[in-house]
């Protein structure tokens, strides 16, 4: 089995579902002739050709509208936004069309597609290229919403995504792309939809994060294990169908949460689970549910970037004021 | 000058594009789709149709369009365009539930590949360049119709629809029934091209412009380019001129953008009387045929008013059901709560 980088598991996922579902397509702005500008795409092209691994010109909404009606006309496609932050000429498509046409039609058409997203901040890009706005796609019903933070997990939920008879956003987190290895099974292999995973289990309080923040989240309990306190941490992977009873469960049985994401606070998909905590674990916590997150502001420019970004200090101080409560 | 066949006085000007038998049914079919949509505006008076945007001087644009169809071509519309939808094989009755406001008005049966009407306005071009692809890809020689007004090629999508389809080569035909008016805003306002189909030019694909009031001209133009697209030829743009004579929609006051004037001059260049001209003028349509249309006609949109309004309403549950191909959890209980409200379980 080998141990390879988040990129290469999703690319390793696409090039087997290239292989083995005659009906799936890549298209995006350059994921052809030069493999994406990530690389995520690499080597497609050439392996199975210009038809199947598109190179589009620069229209997102017309990616996302063409692969809507190449999906109704019964072609899997999987898109790419080149950056989450780059998605926005797509909306109208995606909402307006992708999500619904299942309901418009009582599943006469559907729209079985895949749009990945490279999203989230931390390399010192331009301005619209550090993007976290799940929560805009979270919040639209008829769509699935994926976010790996592990190559494996990518791999699995990437398949399964492609599979699905619905479409799902799948945002792939920029900075996690190279800095996280993970051996990945050769064939191809499923990870389920709608399954939170338990990373690390513990006792004292529950850390909650998803995609890029896992790396800090992961961080923050070493250094809480180190200090003697006993942290959970679960993988959301899916925001859309949310695991609400793995959540649940972990929240009832440390009776402590942090939701941490690196989106802005207000209206972030924090406050999804901090509202579902409470709804159905209020007698059974001892603090309030506190969000860790990136602030209400546009994401800084690479100088003052550090300003923006949750960190490992910022996640275990936020611990800290839950514990002790 | 628009390219005509047959004048508003219903004299040929050129070879017509059908047969006299093909010619009968294209004018039986647009008496139909004239009664269908007075009828569309006389029951949303009523208060049972929700909305209606009545398309009443584009019968010749959506029928004569249609006709060049194989039956089992693709066809993208808006919600203006019932005569070419129906045409297509879209059952009236499902037309007629739409506009009551039933979810099941989206759902043609199977055989029909015809495209719910498309409300937001220009986002559903894309969408026929995505259909046509996926039949080249499947090696089937299907083709995509897309209709859609002028004040859609204001929209972004449309440029990137046409420039998909050029890029690509798709067989995608692009019809543009340019009705003189975006509600309120005149073609003139709409842009400052002087005629819509000169755009074709920058996607690299034929453009013509016809008289869409003329359901032969319409018929032409649309068959060379789905002619030209069902061989590989790739994408063409028609743009048939036309009027709509009623209002937008029922909401709307034409009164206050156009004078009745205008509206009238179109009048005189109705579509179907200029076909029945010349059926009359060859000795092959005549007061029976003509009483014998609208009777078979009006038949036909009463049973499927009656069709329409039958149906049943969904359920509180039926609601939750074509979100997903399966329920995922927390819908499932929102599902089951929904549910108790109006005391289904």
């Amino acid at each position: 089995m080998p141990t390879i980088t988040l990129a290469q598991a999703i690319n390793q996922s696409l090039a087997k579902a290239l292989e083995e579902l005659d009906d799936v397509v890549l298209m995006g702005e350059d994921v052809g002739l030069t493999g994406g500008v990530f690389r995520v795409t690499d080597g497609l092209r050439d392996k199975f050709g210009a038809d199947r691994v598109i190179d589009s010109p620069v229209a997102e909404s017309g990616i996302a509208g063409v692969g809507f009606g190449l999906a109704v006309g019964g072609i899997r496609p999987v898109l790419e936004m080149q950056f989450m932050g780059f998605s926005y000429p797509a909306l109208d498509q995606v909402i307006s069309h992708i999500s619904r046409i299942r309901n418009r039609s009582r599943h006469r058409f559907t729209a079985p597609l895949v749009i990945r997203m490279p999203y989230g901040g931390g390399i010192g890009a331009a301005e619209h290229h550090s993007e976290s706005t799940e929560a805009l796609y979270a919040h639209v019903p008829g769509l699935k919403v994926v976010v790996p933070s592990r190559p494996r997990d990518a791999a699995g939920l990437l398949r399964t995504a492609i599979e699905d008879p619905d479409p799902v956003i799948f945002l792939e987190p920029i900075r996690l792309y190279r800095a996280v290895k993970e051996d990945v099974p050769e064939e191809s292999f499923h990870v389920p939809l709608g399954a939170a995973s338990v990373e690390r289990p513990g006792n004292d309080i529950t850390l909650i994060s998803w995609g890029a923040m896992m790396k800090e989240t992961r961080a923050a309990a070493d250094e809480l294990a180190a200090a003697g306190t006993s942290a959970e941490v679960l993988d959301v992977r899916t925001l859309v169908p949310l695991d609400r009873q793995t959540i649940c469960d972990s929240a009832i049985r440390t009776g402590r949460v942090v939701v941490v994401h690196e989106a802005p606070r207000t209206a972030g998909y924090a406050a999804e689970i901090a509202a579902l905590v409470q709804e159905h674990c209020l007698y059974r916590l001892e603090a309030p549910v506190l969000r860790v997150t990136g602030w209400d502001t546009v994401v800084p420019l690479k100088r003052a970037e550090h300003h923006y970004l949750p960190t490992v200090a910022r996640i275990v101080a936020g611990a800290r004021r839950v514990l002790e409560a | 000058m628009a390219d005509q066949i047959l004048t508003p006085r219903g004299e040929l000007v050129a070879e017509p594009p059908v047969d006299t038998a093909e010619a009968v049914r294209l004018l039986r079919a647009m008496i139909v789709a004239r009664i269908y949509d007075r009828k569309g505006s006389a029951l949303q008076k009523q208060g049972r149709l929700a909305t209606y945007a009545p398309f009443e001087g584009q019968e010749a644009a959506q029928i004569g369009s249609v006709a060049a169809l194989a039956p089992d071509d693709w066809l993208v519309a808006t919600y203006r365009d019932a005569a070419a939808m129906w045409m297509q094989g879209y059952p009236m009755e499902l037309l007629f539930a739409g506009r009551t406001g039933h979810e099941l008005g989206g759902c043609p049966p199977d055989p029909v590949n015809v495209m719910p009407p498309s409300i937001t306005v220009g986002g559903h071009m894309v969408h026929a360049v995505g259909l046509a692809w996926a039949e080249r890809l499947h090696g089937s020689s299907r083709i995509a119709l897309t209709l859609f007004g002028d004040g859609a090629t204001s929209e972004g999508d449309f440029h990137e629809a046409m420039n998909f389809a050029g890029a690509f080569g798709v067989g995608c035909v692009f019809l543009c029934q340019n009705n003189g008016w975006a509600i309120s805003l005149a073609t003139a306002k709409q842009t400052a091209a002087e005629r819509i189909a000169d755009k074709a030019a920058g996607y690299g694909m034929p453009g013509v412009q016809v008289d869409g009031n003329d359901v032969f001209a319409v018929y032409a133009a649309t068959r060379t380019a789905v002619d030209r697209a069902r061989a590989g030829g790739g994408p063409s743009f028609i743009e048939a001129v036309t009027y709509r004579i009623g209002p937008h929609s029922s909401a709307d006051d034409p009164s206050r953008y156009r004078s009745p004037e205008l509206t009238e001059s179109w009048r005189q260049r109705d579509p179907i009387d200029r076909l029945r001209r010349y059926l009359e003028s060859n000795g092959l349509w005549g007061a029976d045929q003509q009483d014998d249309a609208e009777r078979d006609a009006a038949a036909q949109v009463e049973r499927a008013i009656t069709a329409a309004e039958a149906l049943p309403a969904l359920t509180a549950g039926e609601i939750f059901d074509a979100t997903y191909a399966e329920l995922p959890a927390p819908l499932a209980e929102q599902r089951r709560q929904a549910r108790e409200l109006v005391q289904e379980v």
